[in-house]
C-alpha cells in the first residue's frame, strides 16, 4: 500500500519533535563522507567498463550557422553527428530534450558531434583537429543589441508606480548590472552509456533523475522503460545539471552505434560553454517611500537574455512581489534574444542576483530617508502577501532581522568612511535573505528487515548537500532505529521516482515521501501491536504500545514494506510559502588598490523544521560564500564580437576560495511549516544566497562611501569610485 | 592531447635535441591538453642535480630545479631577499608551489585566454595569425610595451621579484651563457611568438642573485580575490633610506607588460630625495608615462599607480592613512 499525501492544507501535528529515537535534526556526519574523502565514492566518470571508449564532443566555433561538413579524424573509432544530439542542456523537469539536428550552430562552443577513439587523448586529439567548415550567420550576441520581448504572463503592475515616485518623499531609481554566472560544480559533466539489447545504462552526473530519464528517452526516441539512470554520487550540480545535456546523449548514441561502452567527460571549458548559465541582467530598480521609510511604490524592472525559442528566463523578480509592503508595484520582465551559450537555472535562479540588487537598493533607500537600515527593513514587512492578500505559510523576517542586529553588533556600525585600519577602510552593511520554497512530487519505499534493518529506496539524489544522511535520519527517527541501520539507496531510475535536487526542493519533498513510507510500515507494526499507529513507540528495534513490549524481530515476519508518495496540493496557492532570514557583513576596503576582503560574515534563517543541523549548516557556508561571489568576484565575461565565454576555467572564472571566505557564522530560528507536509520543513540549499552579497556590497558603501552597481565589486571599480572622490 | 615521446634525462648532457623541456609541468601540461603546445618529445629534468640553493661570491646561485615551496621557505631567501620569498607566496596556490620550479617558472606563459583558445586568433601561438584579443576581453592585458601585434602580459610573480633584485639566469646550451633577467623576457614587437632569450637546445641551470641589498622589501600583487589569481598589477620594491633620504631604490612591476617592467629612470628619479607624497606622485607620472589602455583594462593605470604609492609609502614608513 503506497501512503499517498496532497497537501492540500496546514499540519500541525508536531509529532516529530516527540518521536522517540531523537536522531532527526541532529548534527550527524554525512554517511558517505569517510567514502567521498577516501576516493571509494564513484562518480560519474569513475566506472571502468570492460572495452570501454572514450568521446570527446566537437565544439562549434562560430556563433551561428549551419555546419557544412566535417572532415575525417585519423586515429578515431568514430566521428558522430545526429540528429539526436540535444543544442543545449534541457531545462530543470522539463519532460522533453531539445534535440536539434546538429548542423544548425545556435551558439559559439555548442555540440556538433562526437569523436570517439580508445582513449581519452586520441579522441581530444582527433576533436582537436578535426575540419569543419560551417556557413556562418550573423547574429546578435549582446543583449543591448536587440529589441527585448516582454512575456505578458511575466509582467505585472498594481496602483500608479510613476505617480508613487513623482510623490514620494524619498526615492531611489537606478540601474544595476550583474554578469552572467556559471554554475562551476566541481565535478565536471560526464556520462559512461552501456547498452544491453535494446536497454540502456548511463551513469551521469544527474540532479533529478526522472525528469532525465523523460528528456534522455525524448532525445533517443526510445521507451523510458528501457533506460536507467544512475548518479549514485554528484560532485555539485548548482542548477547545471537539472537537465540533460550534450555529453550523456552523445555518449548514449555512440556506445550504440559501437556496440562497446563510451564514456564522454566535459573538459572544463566546455563546461563553462555548454552548462546552462545564469543570464547577466539589468535591473532598474525604483523604491518610493513616505518620511518615516514606509515605502509607497516598488519597481523592478529587468533585461535577462537567453538563445530564441528556449523558454527559460532569469526569474529576477521571483520575490519582489511579497518581501516589502507598497501600493503601487511595477514589475517590467524584458528578455534579449541572443546567441550566446544557453541560460537556465544556476544557484537560486532569480533571488540570487534579484533580491540582491533589490536589497542595495533598499540600503540606498534607507541611507536617503536618514534611516537605519534594518528599521527601514523592519517598517515594511508585510502583514499578508501584498496585492493577492494571502497569508505567508510561516514568516520570520523580523525576528531574523532583530536577532541579526543583536548577534552581529549592529550597532557598532559608524557613519561611512569613519572606521580605519591603517589602509583598510572597514564597514558593515546587512541585506534581508528571502526565497520562495517549493515542494516537488515524490516516491520512496522503505523496507524494514526482520533483523531490524532498514532501506530506504528512492531515486532522488545526493549532489553533495546530505541527502543520504537525512532520509537516513528521518527513516531512523520513524522506525526507532539507530542512522547505522539504515540503508540509503538513491540516485538509481529503478527506484520509486524522486523530486530529485533542485529549487531547495529535495529534503522536504524527498523527506516528505520516505516519512510516509515510513508511516505506511508503523501502521502495520501497530495492527500487530493491537494499537493505534500515533500510539505506538518505537525506539532502537522496540515497540511499544501501552504495557506492551516487544522487538521487531518478533513482529516481523521477513520484511515490511511501505511506500510513500508526497504531491504538492492547494498550499501552494492558499498560502505564500518562502524562506527568510538575514545577511551580515564586515568587510575592509583597501584605500589604495581598491581590493575587498570580507572580514567576518552571518546569516540568520528560518527554513522550518531543521532535519540536520550540520548538513544545513554546510548548505547555508556554501550560499553564503556564493553571495561573496557575486558580490566580487564571479563574472563569465562574454566576447562582444561572438558572444563566446571568455572566462571558461576556475583560475579566470572567480569563485571565492578559502583565503576569501573568512569563519562565517549561521543561525537558525526555530520554525515548524505547517502548510509544507508532515516534516514542516522548507527548503534551504539556495536561501544563504539569496542577499547575501548585498550585505558585502552595502557593507562597502559603508566602509567607504561608494556604491558599486555593477557587479561583482572587482578593485577596478573600487578605484574609479575613489578616483572620482579625489 | 597529441601522442609524444618521453625522456627523462639522467645529465644536462642527456637532453635530446628538439626535446621540449617539463619540469614541474604545471603550466606545460595545461598548454598540451588544450594542444595550444603540441611537442613532439618531451625531456624530464628533475632528476638533474639542479635542486640546490648555494653561495655565489657574496651572492646566491639558485638551481633551476629548486621548487617554488622550498625557495620561499629558504632562510637565506626569506632574510636576505625578502622581496622574493614574498613574491613567491603570493602566486599560485600551495599545491602549484610545491610542484613549480624556480626555471619552469621563469617559462610560464600568458594568461590571455585568447592565447589559450585555439578557435581564436593569435600570433603567439599562430604567428601571422591576429590578435583576437584585441577588441576583446581585455581586462588583464598590458598597459606597457604592448605592440599591434600582442597586447598579452607575462603572469608570474616570482621573476618580478627578480628583476628587482638584479638576478642573472644561467644558461647550458650550444653555447653557456649568463643573461640578466632584464634581457630574458622579450617584448612582443612583430615577433610576440618570441618570448624569452633561450635560443633551441639551451637550459637554463640556474638563477643567480647578486648580493642581497638591505633594506625594506615589499611585494604588493593586487588582485581580483585573495586565493589563487594572477595579478591585475604587482609591485616588488627594494628600498633603503640613509638619513631620511631614499639612498637605494629597486622597483619591479608585473602584470603590466610581456616581461617584468622596470624603469630605471624613476629609480634616478627616488635616490637622494626624501620621501613624499609629491616625490611619489612624480615617480608614477613618469613610470606611467608611456602607458596606454587597450578599453577594459585601461583601469590598470591608475590602479599601477596607486600601487606604486602605497608600496613607496609603505617601504618609507609613511603612514597608510594620510
Amino acid at each position: 500500500m503506497t501512503r499517498h499525501l496532497r497537501v492540500d492544507g496546514p499540519n500541525h501535528d508536531d509529532r516529530l519533535d516527540h518521536m522517540a529515537q531523537g536522531v532527526l535534526g541532529q548534527p550527524l556526519n554525512r554517511l558517505e563522507g569517510p567514502l567521498k574523502v577516501s576516493g571509494r565514492a564513484a562518480y560519474a566518470a569513475e566506472a571502468r567498463p570492460a572495452n570501454l571508449a572514450y568521446g570527446v564532443l566537437v565544439q562549434a566555433s562560430v556563433p551561428a550557422g549551419k555546419v557544412l561538413d566535417i572532415g575525417d579524424a585519423p586515429g578515431a573509432l568514430a566521428v558522430i553527428q545526429d540528429k539526436r544530439m540535444v543544442r543545449y542542456a534541457a531545462q530543470g523537469q522539463a519532460q522533453k530534450a531539445p534535440k536539434s539536428g546538429p548542423d544548425q550552430v545556435e551558439y559559439m562552443g555548442q555540440a556538433i558531434a562526437l569523436v570517439v577513439a580508445d582513449t581519452f587523448e586520441a579522441a581530444t586529439h582527433a576533436a582537436q583537429n578535426l575540419m569543419v567548415r560551417y556557413a556562418a550567420e550573423d547574429v546578435p550576441v549582446n543583449p543591448d543589441a536587440v529589441t527585448p520581448e516582454l512575456p505578458p504572463q511575466k509582467q505585472a503592475s498594481a496602483g500608479d508606480l510613476d505617480r508613487a515616485m513623482a510623490t514620494a518623499a524619498v526615492s531611489v531609481d537606478a540601474v544595476w548590472h550583474t554578469p552572467s554566472h556559471g554554475a562551476a560544480a566541481m565535478e565536471p559533466h560526464a556520462a559512461i552509456a552501456q547498452w544491453d539489447g535494446d536497454r540502456v545504462t548511463i551513469r551521469a552526473g544527474l540532479q533529478m533523475l526522472s525528469s532525465n530519464r523523460a528528456q534522455m528517452a525524448d532525445a533517443l526516441g526510445i521507451r523510458a522503460s528501457k533506460l536507467r539512470l544512475l548518479a549514485p554520487y554528484v560532485g555539485g550540480g548548482f542548477g547545471s545539471k537539472l537537465g540533460i545535456n550534450a555529453e550523456a546523449v552523445a555518449a548514449a548514441i555512440a556506445a550504440k552505434e559501437l556496440n562497446r561502452p563510451v564514456q564522454v567527460s566535459m573538459t572544463r571549458q566546455q563546461v563553462f560553454d555548454l552548462a546552462h548559465r545564469r543570464s547577466e541582467t539589468r535591473q532598474r530598480v525604483r523604491l518610493a517611500c513616505d518620511p518615516d521609510g514606509r515605502l509607497t511604490g516598488i519597481g523592478h524592472d529587468v533585461l535577462v537574455s537567453n538563445l530564441p525559442g528556449s523558454e527559460f528566463s532569469e526569474p529576477v523578480t521571483q520575490a519582489t512581489p511579497f518581501t516589502y509592503e507598497a501600493a503601487h508595484r511595477q514589475i517590467v520582465h524584458a528578455v534579449a534574444r541572443i546567441h550566446r551559450g544557453c541560460a537556465g537555472s544556476v544557484r537560486a535562479p532569480g533571488e540570487a542576483v534579484g533580491v540582491t540588487v533589490f536589497e542595495c537598493a533598499m540600503d540606498e533607500l534607507a541611507e536617503a530617508a536618514d534611516i537605519d537600515p534594518v528599521e527601514l527593513r523592519l517598517r515594511n514587512i508585510p502583514e499578508d502577501e501584498p496585492v493577492t492578500g494571502r497569508p505567508f505559510s510561516s514568516h520570520k523576517l523580523a525576528e531574523a532581522l532583530r536577532d541579526g542586529a543583536q548577534r552581529f553588533g549592529w550597532s557598532d556600525r559608524r557613519p561611512n568612511g569613519q572606521r580605519a585600519e591603517g589602509e583598510w577602510l572597514i564597514g558593515m552593511g546587512m541585506a534581508t535573505a528571502v526565497r520562495v520554497n517549493m515542494l516537488v512530487e515524490s516516491r520512496a519505499k522503505v523496507t524494514l528487515l526482520q533483523n531490524g534493518q532498514a532501506i530506504v529506496e528512492t531515486d532522488m539524489t545526493d549532489i553533495g548537500t546530505g541527502t543520504y544522511t537525512i532520509l537516513g535520519q528521518l527513516a531512523g527517527e520513524m522506525l526507532g532505529l539507530p542512522v547505522d541501520r539504515v540503508e540509503v539507496k538513491l540516485g538509481d531510475t529503478d527506484f520509486p521516482p524522486s523530486s530529485g535536487s533542485g529549487g531547495s526542493f529535495g529534503a522536504a519533498s524527498s523527506g516528505n515521501s520516505v516519512y510516509l513510507a515510513c508511516e505506511d510500515i508503523r501502521r502495520q507494526i501497530a495492527k500487530a501491536m493491537g494499537c493505534d499507529e500515533p500510539d505506538l513507540t518505537l525506539q532502537n528495534g522496540m515497540a511499544r504500545a501501552g504495557n506492551i513490549a516487544r522487538s521487531l524481530s518478533e513482529l516481523i515476519d521477513g520484511s515490511l514494506t511501505g511506500e510513500g508518495h508526497l504531491e504538492p496540493g492547494k498550499t501552494e496557492k492558499s498560502v505564500r510559502q518562502a524562506t527568510w532570514g538575514s545577511h551580515w557583513a564586515e568587510v575592509a576596503v583597501n584605500r589604495w588598490t581598491g581590493e575587498v576582503r570580507v572580514r567576518r560574515m552571518m546569516g540568520v534563517f528560518a527554513c522550518g523544521r531543521v532535519l540536520n543541523e550540520k548538513t544545513a549548516r554546510s548548505q547555508c557556508l556554501g550560499g553564503m560564500t556564493f553571495g561573496i561571489g557575486i558580490a566580487l568576484t564571479e563574472a563569465m565575461e562574454h566576447d562582444s564580437r561572438d558572444g563566446h565565454a571568455v572566462s571558461r576555467d576556475l583560475a579566470e572564472y572567480h569563485i571565492p576560495c578559502h583565503a576569501d571566505v573568512p569563519g562565517l557564522e549561521v543561525h537558525f530560528l526555530s520554525e515548524r511549516d505547517a502548510y509544507v507536509g508532515p516534516l514542516q520543513a522548507k527548503g534551504l540549499g539556495e536561501l544563504g544566497i539569496c542577499g547575501a552579497g548585498a550585505a558585502v556590497l552595502n557593507a562597502i558603501h559603508n566602509a567607504c562611501g561608494i556604491r558599486v552597481r555593477d557587479l561583482p565589486a572587482t578593485p577596478d571599480k573600487i578605484i574609479a569610485g575613489l578616483e572620482a572622490r579625489a | 592531447m597529441r601522442e609524444f615521446s618521453f625522456h627523462r634525462a639522467a645529465s644536462v648532457a642527456d637532453l635530446p635535441a628538439g626535446a621540449t623541456i617539463i619540469a614541474g609541468g604545471t603550466n606545460l601540461l595545461d598548454l598540451m591538453k588544450h594542444e595550444v603546445m603540441a611537442p613532439e618529445s618531451l625531456v624530464d629534468i628533475t632528476r638533474l642535480d639542479l635542486d640546490r640553493v648555494e653561495a655565489e661570491g657574496d651572492g646566491l646561485r639558485i638551481g633551476a630545479l629548486v621548487r617554488n615551496s622550498d625557495l620561499a621557505a629558504h632562510p637565506t631567501i626569506r632574510r636576505d631577499y625578502a622581496v622574493l620569498s614574498r613574491a613567491l607566496l603570493a602566486g599560485a596556490s600551495g599545491q602549484l608551489r610545491n610542484m613549480a620550479t624556480t626555471g619552469g617558472n621563469l617559462m610560464q606563459r600568458t594568461r590571455c585566454p585568447y592565447f589559450y583558445d585555439r578557435r581564436m586568433a593569435c600570433n603567439k601561438r599562430d604567428p601571422g595569425a591576429g590578435c583576437a584579443a584585441m577588441g576583446g576581453v581585455t581586462r588583464n592585458h598590458a598597459i606597457l610595451g604592448a605592440s599591434d601585434h600582442c597586447i598579452a602580459t607575462y603572469p608570474g610573480d616570482m621573476a618580478v621579484a627578480l628583476r628587482a633584485l638584479d638576478a642573472v639566469v644561467e644558461i647550458d646550451g650550444p653555447s653557456p651563457r649568463r643573461v640578466p633577467l632584464a634581457d630574458f623576457h622579450q617584448l612582443p614587437g612583430d615577433t610576440p611568438h618570441i618570448e624569452t632569450a633561450l635560443q633551441p637546445g639551451d637550459l637554463i641551470t640556474a638563477v643567480v642573485l647578486p648580493a642581497p641589498v638591505a633594506g625594506q622589501h615589499r611585494y604588493r600583487k593586487v588582485r581580483d580575490r585573495a586565493s589563487y589569481a594572477f595579478a591585475l598589477v604587482s609591485v616588488a620594491a627594494v628600498i633603503r633610506l640613509d638619513g631620511g633620504t631614499i639612498n637605494h631604490a629597486a622597483l619591479a612591476f608585473g602584470g603590466v607588460a610581456a616581461k617584468p617592467w622596470r624603469d630605471p629612470d624613476i629609480e634616478r628619479l627616488l635616490t637622494g630625495r626624501e620621501p613624499s607624497d609629491a616625490l611619489f606622485a612624480e615617480a608614477a607620472d613618469l613610470l606611467l608615462r608611456p602607458a596606454r589602455g587597450q578599453g577594459e583594462n585601461k583601469f590598470k593605470i591608475p590602479l599601477l599607480r596607486r600601487s606604486l604609492i602605497a608600496t613607496l609609502r609603505d617601504a618609507t614608513g609613511m603612514e597608510a592613512t594620510a
